[in-house]
């Protein structure tokens, strides 16, 4: 009984202290897969929040949790979050995603946004970026500039985020030169530098003149820089790590949607949602075109404004699987938001097959 | 003057007691300079890093979860360890282990299987555990191949196995192909003791494995003998012990337990398999049994230990606004004067006069 009593008052207290808090200040919290200095992926992220700040000043305070692991562990940090007064939390990893779901039904008055998942609730948002509309352009670009006709591609898992990634670049690619190859290299990792470096050697190696990566590092683009042949960044601008090799980079830009998504909850006017934002609303940005002839970059340019307008698609249909026969077009004139999501395959003219399949 | 160190003639027991207090304290003496440093208020940091989790009952919890897995695998290694021989490859039991067992959660799901699935998995965990640890035991009795080696680089194999599995056969259908398994269904899902908690029964499991280990090493005649070959080989092989059946054997138990923490490592905190189960415990599970002194009771204090550090690092990181690398910088610190001070144990010092000549002299 007594302890009973205690507990309740412990509760009462951080309930107190919670509340308290919640008017002085938002707490927001960012959960992050990588480390801060990656320069890709959970850099963005980090420069999000550091923008948040800038602009919000003293109307709200954040906290970041860096290298969470995906496995055992994310849950209690997130909750860890929760637990310190956190009302607005991000999680910006795809493994984050049942240990978010999972704290969001145990704390039903706290915001979540869980980044590229596709599991939500009544207080858990999704939120991620059309980056398939950069690779397209990565693809003319690599298709005009490669000596070799070969696209060296460090991929990380098979998801389907990365395989549309892939197949938008070929189909980029292949609307230059239908004969382009492309080789793909699977790391297995988001994040590890040797790896990646590794890849792209071996890329190199095989005859790759063009270094694409759905990975989060500025290995591959030093490397491309030592030997002379030409990359694209990925995640943030990499110019700095290959002056001479990057061509351009997909830069991922969360932070107009932070912004906001922040202004919702200040205002108690957040409500759940799914965003998928690409070129048209500048979540996905495109890095300056450097190191190509300026025809090239015009066609760049181009088709950029093209896909930013609505002109064009990149899976219109028909789009062609590996063996030859069109994919059923579910989004009418292109492939429908489902199938990008579940994209499972790849289509005419890769060479290579999704593992696993 | 100049200060030497010196052999003990034996080991002092007062200062294997004091050495791990004289550790804590010079850490956190360190501790609160390079919180100043930092611009940090060094007590109120200490505060979240130490006391704040010892004080609320979530942290409490959460420390238990995390030093679950470590004092199953760890306790295993130390029997390895006093017996000399050097099982470095815990993770890739502990990865087996979860693989065999979370199999057949896999296999059972959507099946409506009854509430053998959990029971079954922790056996065929632990076995599978064993199985694997067992292979590089046998290379070393068989071939004289070195055990620290095979096992090591088991762990790779074992990581490509499970990685292959949630990738290709046992992908979740339903998992728009990324790399995990379907979700476990409940009967296979380790019972926590209540809704809102993650404390789980694989923590009490763990409670009694440190106990059983105890009595084995304490008052039961393998465990003298583990105790005695490690200690002494030859004086074993002349009592007649066999010292290849027991590298078998305590590799065998090893792998059995590290097998077991992975298996209740998936059941009870992941919900399902995926590559990254385990963030290193096989390998930080090496430090807790020299941490804890290869002793099972150590080895629960030291688990624990290391479970504050990472929870009291997580609050720091969060309401402190350090960086990751400072609550690891403060880990390492840590790990270093533990060892630095374990000196003390085997040495002491001794103040000798300013000339070396002249004292030899005298």
């Amino acid at each position: 009984m007594r302890r009973l009593f205690v507990a309740a008052a412990v509760l009462a207290l951080a309930l107190g202290a919670g509340a308290a808090q919640a008017q002085n200040k938002l707490k927001i919290g960012f959960v992050y897969v990588g480390p801060i200095g990656d320069y890709g992926w959970t850099y963005q992220h980090e420069v999000g929040r550091r923008a948040l700040m800038e602009q919000f000043k003293d109307k709200i305070e954040t906290s970041y949790l860096e290298n969470v692991n995906e496995g055992p562990d994310a849950e209690r940090s997130i909750e860890a979050l929760v637990r310190a007064g956190h009302k607005l939390i991000f999680t910006t990893s795809f493994g984050f995603m049942d240990a978010t779901a999972k704290v969001a039904k145990k704390y039903p008055n706290v915001w979540f946004e869980h980044a590229t998942g596709y599991k939500r609730d009544k207080n858990l948002a999704t939120y991620s970026g059309r980056f398939y509309e950069g690779r397209y352009i990565l693809g003319q670009i690599a298709a005009r500039m490669s000596k070799t006709n070969t696209i060296g591609y460090i991929a990380s898992f098979p998801i389907p985020e990365v395989v549309s990634g892939i197949n938008a670049m070929m189909l980029g690619a292949q609307s230059i030169k239908p004969d382009m190859k492309i080789k793909i290299i699977w790391v297995n990792t988001w994040y590890d530098p040797g790896k990646e470096a590794d890849a792209a050697k071996a890329l190199a190696d095989q005859g790759a003149d063009i270094i694409a990566q759905h990975t989060d590092s500025p290995a591959a683009m030093q490397m491309a820089e030592q030997r002379g042949i030409k990359a694209f960044g990925q995640d943030s601008d990499m110019i700095k790590f290959g002056p001479k090799a990057q061509l351009t980079a997909i830069i991922n830009n969360w932070t107009p949607y932070y912004v906001e998504r922040v202004k919702l909850a200040l205002d108690n006017k957040w409500t759940t949602g799914d965003v998928w934002g690409g070129l048209k609303s500048g979540l996905v940005q495109m890095a300056p075109y450097t190191n190509m002839p300026d025809d090239v970059k015009t066609m760049a340019q181009q088709t950029e404004a093209a896909i930013r307008d609505g002109k064009m698609h990149v899976f219109k249909c028909p789009v062609s699987g590996q063996d030859g026969k069109a994919v059923e077009c579910k989004g009418g004139t292109h492939l429908s938001d489902e199938q990008i999501l579940g994209m499972n395959f790849f289509i005419k003219g890769i060479d290579d097959k999704v593992p696993g399949k | 003057m100049r200060l030497v160190l010196e052999r003990r003639n034996e080991q002092s027991v007062a200062v294997a007691v004091l050495s791990p207090l004289l550790a804590v304290v010079l850490t956190l003496v360190t501790g609160a300079v390079l919180f100043a440093v930092l611009g940090k208020p060094p007590l109120e940091a200490l505060r979240i890093y130490f006391l704040d989790p010892l004080t609320e009952p979530w942290a409490l919890q959460e420390m238990a979860v995390k030093a679950t897995p470590l004092v199953f695998i760890a306790v295993g290694l130390s029997l390895c360890y006093l017996a000399n021989a050097w099982n470095i490859g815990a993770e890739g039991q502990f990865l087996i282990g979860a693989v065999a067992g979370g199999g057949i959660a896999v296999a059972t799901h959507g099946t409506g299987a009854g509430p053998w699935v959990l029971p079954a998995m922790l056996l065929v965990g632990a076995a599978a555990g064993a199985l694997y640890a067992l292979i590089p035991a046998f290379c070393k009795v068989r071939f004289g191949a070195s055990e620290i080696l095979v096992s090591l680089m088991l762990v790779y194999v074992a990581e490509l196995v499970l990685d292959y599995l949630v990738r290709g056969p046992w992908r979740d259908p339903k998992g728009y192909n990324f790399p995990t398994t379907a979700p476990f269904d409940p009967v296979a899902v380790m019972p926590t003791f209540s809704e809102a908690s993650r404390l789980h029964f694989g923590s009490v499991l763990a409670l009694l494995v440190v106990i059983g280990a105890a009595v084995v090493l304490r008052s039961t005649l393998k465990g003298f003998e583990i105790r005695l070959v490690g200690a002494a080989p030859k004086a074993a092989r002349f009592a007649g012990f066999d010292d290849k059946a027991l590298v078998l054997v305590t590799f065998a138990i090893s792998g059995a337990l590290a097998g077991f923490a992975g298996v209740v490592e998936v059941s009870a905190t992941v919900g399902h398999l995926q590559p990254g189960i385990s963030p290193g415990y096989g390998f930080t599970a090496i430090i807790v049994a020299f941490l804890g002194r290869l002793n099972p009771v150590g080895i629960l204090i030291a688990a624990l230990f290391l479970a504050l550090t990472f929870i009291g690092g997580e609050g720091a990181q969060i309401s402190l606004k350090v960086p990751l690398d400072v609550t690891k910088v403060f880990q390492g610190i840590l790990l270093f004067y533990v060892l630095a001070c374990d000196t003390l144990i085997l040495y002491r010092f001794r103040v000798m006069p300013a000339h070396p000549k002249a004292a030899h002299a005298a």
